[in-house]
């Protein structure tokens, strides 16, 4: 399947989980949120969570800032 | 040592709150988190960059620094609301520092928005620190909505200009030591002795970032930054002599010697 993350097309495995994507991407959790389809998904519900066929996903990390 | 600045019943073993933003590296902010001896200390959330390298979150955690995320960017309190709900999703953390600012220029709060969003947050249950203008009848209506602290600036974000309304501070001061509220110098400071200024006007706390991070030797600055705030701090507990008009000789002006 074939979603948005932070603005870019990305291919996705079908059965891909929300707690399955950032792993992925980040090599944890800790630090990451994430909005799928303008709503924040709340951290419990990623190990369920599918994500679905030409969903926005932005993923967001603590980064610097004041 | 009892004296320490507590926020939302937290006590925390510094008075200087470090913000992240500025650093070259991660080695440097790493640096400056162990020489500040800070116990606090901001990160912005962004979309997340592949190019990247290292984790902040884990050079804080590795630390022991309790992280505080903010809001920066956010020009509406809706644009805010919605930045806390993911910080708090991302950091498991109730603690916001609140900004929303009115325009890029001046990176100036816009208080409408700041005092709709602290009211907001607060009734979601966030423990909100807002960053605020140096105006004491805003720094009483967050004070009044729930805010855990008021963080009034010494001057625009970055500038490094110091405390440009010292008299406004000492106002900010008084009505919040009577709401038991801390007060944070937020934003302003250029070197120790604005840090130092702050804490002796009565601040229970400073946070900076560009000062230290943007310094020639941050590591070195960072200390110096801490060494400011805790002379300021024992200055203010000491209390300072009156200011006078004219001279007043502190050796005994009886028993000369006469030749």
């Amino acid at each position: 399947m074939r979603i948005e993350l932070n603005g870019a097309p990305t291919e996705l495995a079908d059965d891909t989980t929300l707690v399955g994507l950032i792993e992925d991407r980040l090599g944890g959790t800790r630090g990451a949120a994430v909005v799928v389809d303008g709503s924040v998904v709340p951290r419990s519900a990623w190990p369920q969570f599918r994500v679905a066929d030409g969903q926005r996903v932005e993923l967001i990390t603590a980064v610097q800032g004041g | 040592m009892a004296d320490q600045l507590t926020i939302a019943g937290v006590s925390l073993s510094s008075r200087l709150i470090m913000g992240t933003g500025g650093a070259p590296s991660m080695q440097v902010i790493d640096e400056v988190l162990e020489a500040s001896g800070t116990a606090l200390c901001t990160v912005a959330m962004r979309r997340h960059d592949a190019a990247t390298a290292g984790s902040l979150i884990d050079v804080i955690d590795k630390r022991g620094v309790r992280v505080l995320p903010n809001t920066a960017g956010c020009r509406t309190a809706a644009e805010a609301v919605r930045t806390a709900q993911l910080a708090r999703e991302a950091l498991e953390t109730d603690w916001v520092k609140l900004e929303v600012v009115a325009d890029e220029r001046t990176l100036l709060p816009d208080p409408v928005e700041l005092l709709d969003a602290a009211q907001l947050l607060v009734a979601d249950g966030f423990t909100v620190l807002p960053y605020t203008n140096d105006d004491p009848v805003l720094a009483r209506r967050l004070q009044q909505s729930g805010c855990a602290a008021v963080m009034p600036l010494g001057s625009p974000i970055g500038t490094g200009l110091g405390i440009s309304n010292p008299h406004n501070i000492e106002l900010i001061v008084a009505e919040a030591a009577e709401g038991g509220v801390p007060v944070i110098l937020d934003a302003g400071i250029g070197t120790a002795s604005d840090a130092a200024f702050a804490m002796e006007l009565g601040c229970d706390g400073v946070l900076l970032a560009s000062a230290v991070t943007r310094a020639q030797r941050p590591a070195l600055m960072a200390e110096a930054m801490a060494a400011a705030v805790h002379a300021g701090r024992a200055a203010y507990l000491a209390g300072r002599i009156p200011r006078r008009r004219h001279a007043q000789a502190s050796s005994p002006t009886e028993g000369m010697a006469t030749f």
